[in-house]
Formats: structure tokens, C-alpha cells, sequence
């Protein structure tokens, strides 16, 4: 399909824990077609990061297995020479925190430069100042000229992220990663930037891969989104669906337990216990299980799997059709089948 | 009688320049905040970060010096004795945004627990013992916590020992600087639940110190918005959300993500027209120096700090 940007099939990345491997992504399958936005979403400790780090290649200890096809081509195993020339250039990455990810000691139009000169070198030095410009421009930089000498101390956060985002689509990617863009930042900003975020895939047809633990981000400009706990995708649906008619048990969970879907002052509903640590992750089973104790246990599958309930909407584990919130049964609200 | 009035209150920070280290000028942190919080109620302090929420928090606490304006606590004036009366010490505690820089590394839980209880109240060991399971069983963390230290915790168990640290002797009034900020939703909700759950209890008094507009409306009664170290608008919470007046409150408040997908249009020309506002209309509701004007009423709870409004 000439649509499809990136294509990952049963990615595996496991990390060195002693003497053993331990898979922090597990088994993940996704796509990302032009001009879309592909949500991740979950808990800290839920993979959402070692995804997106895999993607790019930016892990160094892991062990990958699966499928990372970029336009058909699989960048699991090759040579960090050839990652190097899709990196930065057909794809991008911006980067959570806007103060750790830039150079120091580097004024920002340099910064800029480097990815421009790394991947064009034959573009003149007259040529690549007047792109850095444009991109200043383009992510809503009011002074360009005088942005261009500054060092990244002198700038805010809101700022920053923008120069990590110019430095992210300098060559025009076709893919483009961002991994919590805007966590750091303000409500004011943040809409700026997700703004900004929205344009650049419309205007440049790029796909994006969002990855984000908050949910009103998600609603805000994702076309579709993947839940992931405990390294797994356990629910992914069009956005829409998925704030409509949410199924797996940890995707209502997540979304009962913020306050924008309650009354004010009533009580918000908690995830029993935390997110295991990789070592201690269920192999077995469904990984949610342990969070959702008032679930008989004969209503999860043995070996849950991502099946397709009804059309592009995707749950993994049986548990699903028989849950309820805790409370909820009462209202006979739903849960009951 | 408002259990907490804060009048006039000013933190100035000096600058320091020239050769000879001289103060030659100030930054205006706080520049002549006023409010009354009622006993029992949760008082919002919203802005964007630089705005001087969190130091007028720590100003009221005494963690930052006072350049002017009072502050009145239980019918006493406090200003000059923050730091000093016991009871004001005692009754008045603090829940830090950070979790993992506002706990001690070195000291086990049971030793950060036991350092309030040691400074203000005469235990014998065994009471002590028996106050600190009572706290862990508050805030929901196991007995066997005590024996250890910050690192081994997540984030939302150290924040929940950085709660039960702060109410430890029973405090009255608690200013909370962004005490979810850091943490996952399901975690955030825990702990918010948890502070509410304590305020029914015990009658406590929040100052509720944040930037996330969806938090500040799901756990406060009133909200004071402030820029650059003024209140722009002050109000009950369905007053701030519902009728904004001021084009920053506007802004703020459009700025929330809408939780509905369907909503995304709306969304967009909702905060398209306030920017427009925004920009078309900026001096009317700001000085020549950028800062606002002094707050006016334009109903009995709503404050507006807008100059053609109000008395």
C-alpha cells in the first residue's frame, strides 16, 4: 500500500536485566498511514517509550526482533550508516524534554544547520541559513534573526520545544515521532503546539506517531490511538470509537480516572496497584489481570490475543465483554452481559 | 471572618548588578495579592509557570521573605511570626511538587515521618511508633514501609509520604504546590481522591497550587487566576469555567483539551476567536507595561481585573 508509512510487525525489544532478557515492547503490531496521527497511550513503565526509541533505532544494549518496515524497507538490523541517512532526514523525532535535548553550548541556528548540512551537502551555507529562518518561522519563532544567535538557556520551554520541532521536520520528514512534545509544557502552549503538530500533517502529509499518558491530548488531534500496558497493545480504535464505546478494562480505567469525565469533587476511580516492573511482568495470561482482581478469573482468556470485535477496533483478552468498574455494577449501567 | 486573609501581600526579589553586587533592581514576583479563604474550602492558585503562584504559596508558608502586606491566620496577624510561632508552624504545612527531590535520600520513612512529630509533640517511642503505622495507614502504604528509603518507592507512594508527612500533626491548612503535577493520571487520581477524602475528615483548609485547569476545577470551590504576579480574575469555580471576563482567563480556559473527540472543531474556532481577541484587544486589558489592572467586583464572588467594569 503506497498509503502506508510505517508498518511494525511483532516488534520485541527486551532489555538486559542480569543475566536474562526481559521484553519491555512485546509482541507489538502497528501501522501508521500519510497524514495520520497514531496515539500511544499508558502509564509510565508501559513500553510507550522503548516503542518509540526502537523505532528510530536509538537504543543501543536492546535486543530487537520483529519487523520495522519504513516504506517497505526493514530497518530491524541494518547498519547504523544507513539508519543514519533516514534519521533526521525522512524521520524525525522531537523529543520530551525540550531542555535536555538541545545543545548547550550551540546556538540554535547551528543546531538547525547541522541537520540540514548532514543530510544536504551540497546545499550552500547562504541557502541552509535561509531554510533555518523559514523553519524558525514556520514553528512560530517571532524573531527568527535574533532567535537564531541564542543559545538555548535564553529561551522558555515553550520555546525550546519549537527548535526541537523545527530541528524534527528541517528535511521535511515523512515520518515523524514525538514522544510526550508536550508534557513539560503549559495548557496555553501546549494547545500551540499540538496546533502546530496538526498543521505540519496536513501540509506535509506526514504520519505521526504521538506518544502521550494524556488523554485530552489524544482527543484533541489523534485520527487513531493504541493503548499499551505492560508492553502490550490491549485495545486500538479510531479516536473516536475509542472515547465512545471504550472496551478493554484498562482503556476505561484510564479514562474513569481522570477529572474532565467526573463531577467535580466526586471520587475520581483508581487502578488498583502499579504497573509491575519489567522483571516482574506476567508472561502469562492477561497482564491486567492483576489490577482488576474483582474480575473472576475464569472470565480472562488464557492466552489473550488482539482480536478484531468489530470492524478496525482491536481489544486483546476475553475479560472485556465481562467487566465493570467497581460501583458501577449497582446503576446497572453496563457489565452486565 | 475568612480563616486566611492574605492583603496587599508583595514578594519582591532584588536584582544584583554591577561591580559592588548592588541591588539594582527587582523582579516583582508578587505584586499586591489579596484574598480570603474560607475554613474548609479549597482555594485554586492558577497561572502559568513564572505567574508567582507557587511563591505566593511559599510566601504564606514563610519560605520566602515578605516585601510587604499582611497575612492574617485564624484571626491572628502572622505576617512578622511565620517562621517563629509554633502554632502557626504547627497548624499551617506544605505538600511539594516534586517528589523526588522534597523527601530526604538518606533518611528512612520511618525517620521522615518521625521528624515533625519529634519537633512539636513529646511522644515516647511506642507512641511515636504507633502515630507513624497510623499515617502509613491514612495515606495507604504498607507497616513495612517505614524501614525503607525514598528510592524504593514510585512516584505516587512518595508523594503519598510526602502527604503523610504533611499531616502528621494534623495541620489546618494545607498549600498543596502542584502536588499531582508530576504524577500518571491513575496515580494523580489516587492522591486526589486521597486529599479530598482527608479534607471531609478532618475539616482541612487546601491551597491548591497547579496549571492543569482540569484538576483545579474537579478539587477547588475558588479560584484567583494570576499573570505576572497580579490576580487577574477571582471567582467561584463555575464562575471562572462558565463566565470567564478576562481575555487571559479566556484564554486559559479554552486552552483545556476537550475529553471529546467530537468536540474538535468546535474547539478549534472556540480558540481561534479568543486569540483573535486576544491580539485585537490586548491593551484594553492590560497597562502599558503589560501588567493587569487592579481587581474590581462585578458580583458579590466574581472579581475582574478589568478598568471599564464593575465598581
Amino acid at each position: 500500500m503506497s498509503n502506508r508509512i510505517l508498518e511494525v510487525n511483532h516488534l520485541t525489544t527486551s532489555f538486559r536485566i542480569g543475566d536474562a532478557y526481559y521484553p519491555a515492547v512485546d509482541d507489538v503490531s502497528l501501522t501508521v498511514n500519510k497524514n495520520e496521527v497514531l496515539a500511544i497511550v499508558g502509564e509510565s513503565g508501559c513500553g510507550k517509550s522503548a516503542l518509540a526509541f526502537s523505532i528510530m533505532g536509538l537504543h543501543r544494549q536492546a535486543k530487537i526482533e520483529g519487523e520495522i518496515k519504513y516504506n517497505g524497507q526493514n530497518l530491524v538490523g541494518i547498519s547504523p550508516v544507513q539508519l543514519n541517512k533516514l534519521r533526521g532526514k525522512s524521520m524525525g523525532m522531537i523529543f520530551q524534554d525540550p531542555l535536555t535535548a538541545l545543545n548547550p553550548l550551540m546556538i540554535i541556528g547551528q543546531q538547525i544547520d547541522e541537520v540540514l548540512f548532514l543530510h544536504n551537502p551540497s546545499m550552500s551555507a547562504a541557502k541552509r541559513k535561509e531554510r533555518v529562518l523559514s523553519l524558525l518561522d514556520q514553528v512560530g519563532i517571532l524573531y527568527p534573526e535574533r532567535t537564531y544567535d541564542q543559545f538555548p538557556h535564553e529561551l522558555s520551554g515553550g520555546m525550546r520545544q519549537r527548535i526541537i520541532i523545527a530541528i524534527a521536520i528541517a528535511n521535511n520528514p515523512s515520518l515523524l515521532i514525538a514522544d510526550e512534545p508536550t508534557t513539560a509544557l503549559d495548557a496555553t502552549i501546549q494547545s500551540q503546539i499540538l496546533g502546530l503538530v496538526n498543521e505540519l500533517k496536513e501540509k506535509m502529509d506526514a504520519g505521526i506517531v504521538l506518544i502521550t499518558h494524556d488523554l485530552g491530548v489524544v482527543a484533541e488531534i489523534a485520527d487513531r490511538v493504541a493503548v499499551m500496558y505492560a508492553g502490550q497493545i490491549v485495545e486500538i480504535a479510531d479516536v473516536f470509537t475509542l472515547f465512545e464505546n471504550p472496551l478493554h478494562p484498562y482503556t476505561k480505567s484510564l479514562l474513569n480516572s481522570i477529572p474532565a469525565n467526573v463531577q467535580p469533587k466526586s471520587e475520581l476511580h483508581v487502578i488498583q496497584g502499579v504497573v509491575p516492573a519489567l522483571q516482574n511482568l506476567p508472561r502469562t495470561g492477561c497482564r491486567f489481570s492483576a489490577r482488576i482482581p474483582w474480575i473472576d478469573a475464569s472470565k480472562h482468556a488464557e492466552n489473550p490475543t488482539l482480536e478484531e470485535v468489530e470492524p478496525e477496533h482491536f481489544v486483546r483478552c476475553t475479560c472485556y465483554q465481562d467487566f465493570y468498574l467497581p460501583g458501577e455494577r449497582e446503576d446497572g449501567q453496563y457489565g452486565v452481559s | 471572618m475568612a480563616y486566611l486573609e492574605v492583603n496587599d501581600l508583595k514578594v519582591h526579589f532584588p536584582i544584583k548588578g554591577g561591580i559592588f553586587g548592588r541591588t539594582v533592581d527587582h523582579v516583582k514576583a508578587v505584586d499586591g495579592v489579596t484574598m480570603r479563604i474560607e475554613k474548609g474550602k479549597t482555594y485554586g492558585l492558577v497561572g502559568e509557570s513564572g505567574s508567582g503562584k507557587s511563591t505566593t504559596g511559599r510566601a504564606i508558608m514563610g519560605l520566602n521573605k515578605i516585601t510587604a502586606g499582611n497575612i492574617i491566620f485564624d484571626g491572628k496577624d502572622v505576617t512578622n511570626e511565620r517562621g517563629t510561632r509554633e502554632d502557626f508552624r504547627k497548624d499551617v504545612q506544605m505538600i511539594f511538587q516534586d517528589p523526588y527531590s522534597s523527601l530526604n535520600p538518606r533518611k528512612r520513612v520511618y525517620e521522615i515521618l518521625a521528624e515533625p512529630l519529634r519537633n512539636f509533640e513529646k511522644l515516647s517511642k511506642s507512641e511515636e511508633k504507633k502515630r507513624i503505622y497510623e499515617l502509613l495507614e491514612i495515606v495507604g502504604l504498607s507497616p513495612e514501609s517505614i524501614y525503607k528509603y525514598p528510592h524504593q518507592f514510585s512516584g505516587g507512594q512518595r508523594q503519598r509520604i510526602g502527604i503523610a508527612r504533611a499531616v502528621a500533626l494534623q495541620p489546618k491548612l494545607i498549600i498543596a504546590d502542584e502536588p499531582v503535577s508530576a504524577l500518571d493520571v491513575s496515580v494523580q487520581a489516587q492522591v486526589l481522591n486521597f486529599m479530598q477524602q482527608i479534607q471531609e475528615e478532618y475539616g482541612l483548609t487546601y491551597i491548591f497550587i497547579g496549571h492543569d485547569l482540569g484538576v483545579i476545577r474537579h478539587v477547588c470551590d475558588r479560584i484567583g487566576i494570576m499573570y505576572k504576579g497580579r490576580f487577574v480574575e477571582e471567582g467561584n469555580t463555575d464562575e471562572i469555567f462558565n463566565n470567564p471576563q478576562h481575555i487571559y482567563t479566556k484564554r486559559l480556559v479554552s486552552a483545556i483539551p476537550d475529553i471529546d473527540p467530537r468536540n474538535r472543531g468546535k474547539q478549534i474556532n472556540f480558540r481561534a476567536q479568543v486569540q483573535k481577541e486576544y491580539e485585537e484587544s490586548f491593551s484594553d486589558y492590560f497597562d502599558e507595561d503589560g501588567l493587569v489592572y487592579p481587581l474590581r467586583k462585578i458580583s458579590d464572588t466574581h472579581l475582574v481585573a478589568l478598568p471599564g467594569r464593575g465598581e
